[in-house]
Formats: structure tokens, sequence, C-alpha cells
């Protein structure tokens, strides 16, 4: 059974989620019911806290590739911060730091946010 | 004795349910250990693997928890080998195209990024069909 956690806080105006653990195709669907309640309570500005997060494979990137184009078509994003290294090689190498901004630590990810208004 | 004399071969017969993937992974993970690879290196062989048996689980069973999975790990000749198989719908990798990320973006979908990973990850990746109607994908690592 694959150890995975989530957990949503908001931060201002800002919904952060923390991921621990292993994320792959058995725990994504409980990644997806995260941002499916943020779409039903029309939140759009979203950091995902990377900090805990041990492994990921192609089953947990498919989860923000669903979400982001609807997030910035409401003027919302998915941001990441605090991402191992292992773990950011994986989003590297499949392109991803063309489409999605990575941060060292949350609150540089929340700032973002405040200053894009 | 170093780890260029190793030789082992490993089995694992599995259902074809998400919940094993970590079964998978850590199966992969003791093999790696035992050949010598770096720790950076065994994270990319225990992703690969991870990819393989999950596309099989997708898309050979359709999520159908019934279906056999089998994984041998070979090592010899610094050669690590894994061999998974299985008894599901064939599935023809040609057809798979190369993800396109700004593609996806649009479409909000992702697909094909599991195969991508294990060629990026591995240095050898082979398709095949068995007799009996079985399908085998073959990764390969060298421990260098």
């Amino acid at each position: 059974m694959a150890d995975f956690n989530v957990n949503l806080r908001g931060v201002g105006s800002v919904s952060v989620i923390d991921v621990k653990g292993y994320l792959d195709a058995h725990t994504a669907p409980e990644l997806e019911n995260v941002f499916n309640k943020l779409l039903d309570q029309r939140q759009f500005r979203v950091v995902v806290n990377f900090d805990e997060l041990k492994y990921i494979s192609s089953a947990g990137l498919g989860v923000f590739m669903a979400y982001v184009e609807t997030m910035r078509e409401n003027s919302g994003d998915i941001k990441f911060s605090n991402m191992k290294e292992n773990v950011y090689n994986i989003f590297d190498l499949l392109g991803f730091p063309i489409l999605y901004e990575f941060f060292k630590e949350e609150k540089e990810a929340l700032q973002k946010f405040d200053s894009q208004g | 004795m170093n780890s260029s004399n190793k030789i082992f071969e490993k089995e694992l017969l599995i259902k074809s349910t998400t919940d094993n993937l970590a079964l998978i992974r850590e199966f992969t993970r003791s093999a790696a250990e035992e050949s010598g690879f770096s720790d950076e290196t065994i994270g990319k062989i225990i992703l690969a693997v991870d990819e393989a048996c999950t596309n099989i689980i997708k898309h050979a069973y359709k999520y159908s928890p019934d279906g056999n999975i089998f994984i041998t790990i070979k090592f010899e000749d610094n050669k690590f080998i894994i061999a998974i198989t299985d008894e599901g719908n064939h599935f023809d990798p040609a057809r798979v195209p190369e993800p396109d990320l700004i593609h996806y973006y649009k479409q909000k979908r992702a697909g094909g990024l599991g195969m991508f990973l294990m060629k990026k990850l591995m240095d050898e990746v082979k398709y095949s069909t068995l007799t009996g109607n079985k399908n085998q994908v073959i990764l390969v690592k060298y421990l260098s």
C-alpha cells in the first residue's frame, strides 16, 4: 500500500496543498479529489508544497496537467515549491519548467501570487 | 567479490492493481541495490518499472484487478534486465506519439508520459509479443 497524504490549507487568498510520501497511479486520485474540491469552491490560486514528497510518477504529473489550464483561465495558477532534487528531475525530464513556475520556498510562490494581485 | 561478478534472477508474480505498485517498487529497489547501482540510478530504474506496470494495469488490463503481471529481474555482466509480461490487450508502442506538453496543456490531459519517461530513464526499452498472446516489455540498465 503506497503511503501518501495530502493536506489542504488556506494562506490568504491562496490554497496550499501539502503532498507527502508517494504519488503514483494508486494515490493520484486523492490529489484529484483535492483539485476538484478547489474547483467547486472556485479557488484557482494554488501552491503545491512538495517538501515531504518522496516520489512521483507520471500519474502524479498528469494531475497537474489536467488542472493547470482551468486555474489559469480563471486568473489563477498552480505553482510548485520546496521540491526535492530527485522529484524536480522528473518534472524537468518532461519539460514542465516551460509551463510551470517552481520556487525554492513556499513563501516565494505566495509572494508571486501577491505581486500578481 | 565486486558487483560485476554478481549474477542473480528474481521473480515476482502479482495482480494488476495499482495498490501493488508500492510492492513492485520495493521488489525493484531491492534487486537494484543488490546490483550496486547508485541511489540516483536506482530511483530511475524504480520509476521506469512503475511506469511500465502502470501502463499494463491501465491499458492492457483496463484496470481489471484479475490480470497477471509477471516480473523477472536478471543481473549479469553488469547488465540489469527487467522483463515484464502480461496477458492483457496488446498495445502497439509505435502508435503512442511522443508527448507534447504544450498540446496537452491546451487539451487538459496527459498521455504517453510514462513511455517517454521509460525511454529517458533506461538504456534500452523493447516491446514484444510472446506466444500465448502475452505482451512483454524489457527494460535494461547497464552498471557503469
